[in-house]
C-alpha cells in the first residue's frame, strides 16, 4: 500500500522539554517496514520520552511526525492504535485478580464478548508461538507470561509497527531467545519494529539498523552488525568505556568469614512476597559474592533480613563478624560494621524532599560526632556529606541541594560514598548500579572493589549478569527463595546462571547444554524500583 | 489561553511561607462576598473581623489569652503531624488536661499553697498524656488507626467533664448550675497584666515555643519523626522506630494539650464547666498546618487564629451576625489553604510555550 522507500514511520525535529530539561533535541528517525530498528541510549538519554510522543501520550514540543509519508497527529494512544502503532511497555499494566482476557478487554476501544476475545488471544497466540492462556488470572503467571500477554494485546490490534520498551529486562536468557524468534517472525510479516534497549549484544543479534541518542540528540543512526559493541557503546557514552582495574588474586579461603547466613527459613510477611527457604551463604573479608536472579525471587526478603529490617527468630542464623544478629535491629548491626545499599533509592536509601546533609544523618548517624547528646551536629553532618560528595564525585550544587533533585547515578554515588565512608566490615548492596549512567556504574563498581581490597567483606544482589561478572569473586543464583551454591566467577558460564535463575537447581549437565545462549543477552535489569526514565 | 499548572522540578521553598498569606489573602476576598451576599456592607464586616480587635488593649490582650491555648495544642500536635501520626483528639486532651489540673485545685480547695500550681501544670499535662496514650497503645498494638480513636475519645472527654460537673464534682452552692466551685486564690494563675484576662499560662506558650523548636529543628529523635513521616521506608532501613516514633507523636500532643487544658481552668475560667474549651483542641489542627508545622510559624498562626475566635464575637456583638462566622472563617482559611498548597509543587503558566529559559542548563537528565 506504500511506495517503497518511504518510512514506515519517520520523525523530523522532534524536540520536547520538561521542566529544566530538554529532553529530546531535534531528533530525526526514520523506521522502514518491515525493519527491525534498535533505538540505544543510556538511562535519561530521551528514549522512552521519544517513544511516548511516538504513541500518543506525550506531545511533541515541535517537530514532525510521518506516517507511511503522510503527517500525522498523534494525540493519544487510541490514535496511535487506530493508525497502526502498538507498544508493549516496560512495565506491565496488569491487573493481577483479573484473568488474561478480562486484562485485555480493558484495554479495547470497543466492547467484546469475553468468549469472542478468549478465541482471538487463542488465535494470536497459537499462531505465534506465544503460549498464553486466556482464562488464567494474572498473578498466577510469571513475568516471562505476563509480557507475552502485554505483546498478544498488542498484536490483537493488528499493529504494523510494534514498540518494545526494554522487553528483555525482566527475562532469563532462555525467554529472551524465545521473544527473539516471535520478533523475527513479525518482522518476517513486514511489521516493523522500534526495539529500544542498551543492551548492545541482543541489539547487535536482533536488528538491522540501530539509532543511538545521547543527551536527547540523535548521535548516530548505524548498521549494529557492522559495529563493536565497544563502539556502540562509545557512541551512546561519548567516551571510552573505562576498563575495571585488573582483579587480585582471589582472597584466602582460611580467613573466617564476616557475614555469614545458615539454614535461614524466612515466610514472606506480604502476599505477593517469596518465602525464603534452607539460605546459606558465608562472605569472606575481601571478597565479593555476586547474587544473581530475576527480580521477585527472594531478593527483597533476604536483603531485609540482612538489613535488619526484619527480624528472624534464630538469632544464629545471620552472624556478621562472627556475632549472632538474626535478632539485632539495623542500629545494633551497625554496630557490628555492616553497611547496607537497600534496593530503592528514593524513598528507602535516600529521603527525596530532605538535604544531602540529612540524608548522610541517615545511615550514618553513628559515625563520629554527627549526634552529641541526642542533637544533630550541624556541621559535622555537612562535614560528612561533603566529604562524600567529593570523594565520590557526586554532582550536586551542595550538601544542602535535595536528594531528589540528583540524577540518579549521582543519588546511587552519594548512597553508596555514604557506606563506604563509614568504613564498614561488611557491605550489603542491592542492585548497585540499575539505572546508573555507564559513568557512575564503573565509578560505583571501582568503590565496590576498592573496599573489598581493604578487606571488607561484600556482597552484591544484582540482576545484571555482566555486572556480577564484572565483580564478583563468587556468584549464587537465587530464584523462588532458594539459593543455590556459589561458586567461582570463572567457573560458572553466563548460560548456567541464565538455568540457575530459571530455577533449575537439581538439573544435570543434559539441562546445562541444551540451551546455547548465542552471543548471550546476559543483562537484565529489575522490573520495579528505581526512579523513572523520565525527567 | 487559559492559565495551566506545570509540575516544578523540585519543590519551591518561597511557596511553602508564601501560600499561608495566599490562603489569608484568599479568604478575606470570600468573605467580602459572603458579606456583600449577606446583604451586609463587606468592608466594613471585615474591618470590625479582623481590625477593630487589634485597636484596644483589651482586644490585644484577649487575642494572648485565646492564642495561648491554641499555640499549646498546635506545637504539640506537630510534633506528630510531621511523623505522620494523626492525632485529632487534642480537644479530648486538653479536657482531660483541664479535668486533672481541676481535680487538684479542687481538692485543695480555699488553703494556701504556693506548691499548687506546679501540681496542677504536671497533674494536666499527665491527664492529657494519659488520654492520648490511649490511642498511642492501639496503634502500636493492635493496629488502630489514631485518627478515629483519638477524634472519638475527644467526646467521650467532653462527656466525661459533663459527668463530673454535672455529679459529683457540682459546686452544692452553686443553684444546681453544672459547674465546680470556683478555684482557691492558690489554683489561679497570676495575671501578666493588672486588670486583664492576661496571664501567665501565655509564657508558658512562649517556652513550649522554644522546647519544640530545639526538639523538631534540631535533636536526633525529631530528624527520625520527620524521616518517618516522608518516607517510613527509609526510616526502616535506618533503623528508626515507628512504634517510638507514634508513642512520641501522642505523647507531645497530649502533654501540650494537657497543659492546655490546665491553662485555661486555672487562668481565665478559673473552675471546671462543660464549655471550658470552644473547639481549641480542634482548631489547633488548623493552626498547626498554618503555621507549617514549624514552631515560630505555630505562634503566628495561633494569633491569628485567635483573631478569628475575637473577630466573631465582635461581629456578633457590632452588626448582629451569628457566632458561627468564626467556624465559616476558620474552614475557609484550611480550604484556601491546602488549594494553594498546590502552588509548592506546581506554578501556573500562562500561553502554550514549555519552560525554555533552563532548558540548556542540564539536557542528559532525562
Amino acid at each position: 500500500m506504500t511506495a517503497p522507500g518511504v518510512p514506515r514511520l519517520e520523525l523530523r525535529g522532534i524536540c520536547k522539554s520538561f521542566p529544566g530539561v530538554l529532553v529530546n533535541d531535534r531528533v530525526d528517525l526514520a523506521v522502514m517496514p518491515g525493519e527491525s530498528h534498535a533505538l540505544l541510549g543510556e538511562n535519561g538519554a530521551g528514549k522512552s520520552t521519544l517513544m511516548k510522543i511516538v504513541n500518543g501520550v506525550l506531545a511533541a514540543d515541535s517537530g514532525e511526525v510521518l506516517w507511511d509519508g503522510r503527517p500525522v497527529r498523534v494525540t493519544s494512544p487510541a490514535e496511535a492504535r487506530r493508525l497502526g502503532i502498538g507498544m508493549v511497555f516496560q512495565h506491565f499494566a496488569l491487573f493481577e485478580s483479573l484473568t488474561v482476557a478480562e486484562n485485555v478487554a480493558l484495554g479495547l476501544d470497543a466492547a467484546e464478548s469475553l468468549d469472542h476475545l478468549s478465541e482471538r488471544i487463542r488465535a494470536v497466540s497459537d499462531g505465534y508461538g506465544l503460549a498464553v492462556a486466556p482464562d488464567r488470572h494474572v498473578h498466577e503467571l510469571s513475568v516471562g507470561e505476563r509480557q507475552r500477554v502485554e505483546i498478544v494485546r498488542c498484536l490483537l490490534g493488528d499493529p504494523r509497527l510494534i514498540i518494545l520498551d526494554e522487553p528483555t529486562s525482566v527475562l532469563t536468557p532462555r525467554e529472551a531467545l524465545a521473544l527473539f524468534d516471535v520478533l523475527r517472525r513479525l518482522r518476517g510479516e513486514g511489521r516493523s519494529i522500534l526495539y529500544i534497549s542498551h543492551k548492545l549484544d541482543e541489539i547487535r543479534v536482533l536488528c538491522d539498523r540501530a539509532s543511538v541518542l545521547r543527551g536527547g540528540r540523535l548521535v548516530a543512526t548505524v548498521d549494529p552488525g557492522q559495529e563493536t559493541a565497544r563502539s556502540l557503546a562509545r557512541m551512546m557514552i561519548g567516551t571510552d568505556v573505562p576498563d575495571l582495574t585488573q582483579r587480585r588474586a582471589a582472597a584466602g579461603v582460611e580467613t573466617a568469614p564476616l557475614l555469614v547466613v545458615e539454614n535461614l527459613d524466612v515466610d514472606r510477611d506480604d502476599p505477593h512476597g517469596t518465602d525464603l527457604r534452607d539460605v546459606s551463604l558465608a562472605v569472606r573479608p575481601g571478597e565479593i559474592l555476586g547474587i544473581a536472579g530475576v527480580a521477585g525471587n527472594g531478593q527483597n526478603a533476604l536483603m531485609r533480613v540482612l538489613s535488619g529490617e526484619r527480624l528472624v527468630a534464630r538469632a544464629d542464623a545471620v552472624r556478621i563478624a562472627g556475632t549472632p544478629a538474626g535478632h539485632l535491629r539495623p542500629r545494633a548491626r551497625r554496630d557490628l560494621g555492616l553497611a547496607v545499599v537497600p534496593e530503592e533509592r528514593l524513598g528507602q536509601g535516600a529521603v527525596p524532599d530532605l538535604s544531602l546533609a540529612e540524608n548522610a544523618l541517615l545511615s550514618a548517624y553513628r559515625h563520629g560526632g554527627l549526634v552529641r547528646r541526642g542533637l544533630v551536629h550541624r556541621r559535622q553532618t555537612h562535614g560528612f556529606a561533603s566529604r562524600v560528595i567529593h570523594a565520590f564525585n557526586v554532582i550536586a550544587r551542595s550538601s544542602d541541594s535535595a536528594a531528589g533533585s540528583l540524577s540518579g547515578g549521582n543519588l546511587q554515588k552519594f548512597i553508596i560514598g555514604r557506606e563506604i565512608l563509614q568504613a564498614p566490615r561488611v557491605l550489603v548492596a542491592a542492585h548497585p548500579t540499575w539505572g546508573v549512567d555507564a559513568g557512575s556504574a564503573a565509578a560505583i563498581h571501582q568503590a565496590l572493589v576498592d573496599l573489598r581490597d581493604r578487606g571488607a567483606a561484600v556482597l552484591v544482589i544484582s540482576q545484571d549478569l555482566d555486572e556480577l561478572y564484572t565483580l564478583s569473586d563468587r556468584i549464587a543464583v537465587i530464584a523462588g527463595g532458594r539459593l543455590s551454591e556459589s561458586q567461582p566467577t570463572h567457573a560458572v558460564t553466563a548460560e548456567d546462571v541464565g538455568l540457575l535463575m530459571g530455577g533449575l537447581f537439581d538439573s544435570e549437565g543434559g539441562a546445562g547444554t541444551a540451551v546455547r545462549a548465542e552471543s548471550a543477552p546476559a543483562r537484565m535489569g529489575p522490573s520495579k524500583g528505581g526512579p523513572a526514565d523520565v525527567a | 489561553m487559559w492559565p495551566r499548572l506545570e509540575a516544578r522540578p523540585e519543590r519551591s521553598r518561597v511557596m511553602v511561607y508564601l501560600t499561608p498569606l495566599v490562603a489569608a489573602g484568599l479568604t478575606a476576598v470570600a468573605g467580602l462576598i459572603l458579606f456583600a451576599a449577606l446583604g451586609h456592607d463587606p468592608v466594613r464586616a471585615l474591618t470590625i473581623f479582623f481590625i477593630s480587635p487589634l485597636t484596644t488593649s483589651f482586644g490585644l490582650t484577649e487575642l494572648i489569652v485565646k492564642a495561648t491555648p491554641l499555640v499549646l495544642c498546635a506545637l504539640g500536635l506537630s510534633v506528630g503531624f510531621r511523623g505522620n501520626v494523626w492525632n485529632i483528639g487534642a480537644e479530648g486532651q486538653l479536657i482531660l488536661g483541664a479535668i486533672f489540673a481541676g481535680g487538684v485545685a479542687l481538692a485543695v480547695g480555699d488553703a494556701e499553697a504556693p506548691w499548687l500550681l506546679p501540681v496542677m501544670v504536671c497533674a494536666g499535662i499527665v491527664g492529657g498524656m494519659l488520654w492520648a496514650a490511649i490511642p498511642a497503645l492501639l496503634r502500636t498494638r493492635f493496629n488502630a488507626n489514631e485518627i478515629l480513636v483519638s477524634l472519638m475519645l475527644s467526646y467521650v472527654a467532653s462527656l466525661l467533664l459533663g459527668y463530673l460537673v454535672h455529679g459529683p464534682w457540682r459546686d452544692p452552692d452553686g443553684f444546681n448550675f453544672p459547674e465546680t466551685a470556683l478555684f482557691g486564690e492558690s489554683a489561679l494563675l497570676p495575671a501578666l497584666v493588672e486588670g486583664t484576662r492576661l496571664h501567665a499560662g501565655a509564657l508558658f506558650a512562649l517556652v513550649a515555643v522554644g522546647v519544640v523548636w530545639v526538639l523538631l529543628m534540631h535533636s536526633f529523635i525529631g530528624f527520625q519523626v520527620k524521616v518517618m513521616g516522608m518516607a517510613p521506608r527509609a526510616g526502616g532501613y535506618a533503623g528508626f522506630s515507628q512504634a517510638r516514633v507514634v508513642w512520641l507523636g501522642l505523647l507531645c500532643g497530649g502533654a501540650l494539650s494537657g497543659l492546655a487544658g490546665m491553662v485555661e481552668v486555672a487562668g481565665p475560667i478559673g473552675q471546671l464547666h462543660p464549655q471550658i474549651s470552644p473547639g481549641y483542641g480542634f482548631t489547633a489542627i488548623i493552626v498547626a498546618f498554618l503555621g507549617r508545622l514549624h514552631p515560630l510559624g505555630i505562634l503566628v498562626a495561633g494569633l491569628f487564629m485567635a483573631l478569628t475566635y475575637l473577630g466573631g464575637d465582635t461581629l456578633q456583638i457590632e452588626m448582629g451576625l451569628p457566632r458561627a462566622m468564626t467556624g465559616v472563617f476558620q474552614g475557609m482559611i484550611l480550604f484556601f489553604l491546602l488549594a494553594s498548597d498546590v502552588l509548592i509543587h506546581h506554578r501556573i503558566r500562562f500561553g502554550s510555550g514549555p519552560a525554555r529559559s533552563r532548558a540548556s542548563t542540564r539536557t542528559g537528565g532525562a
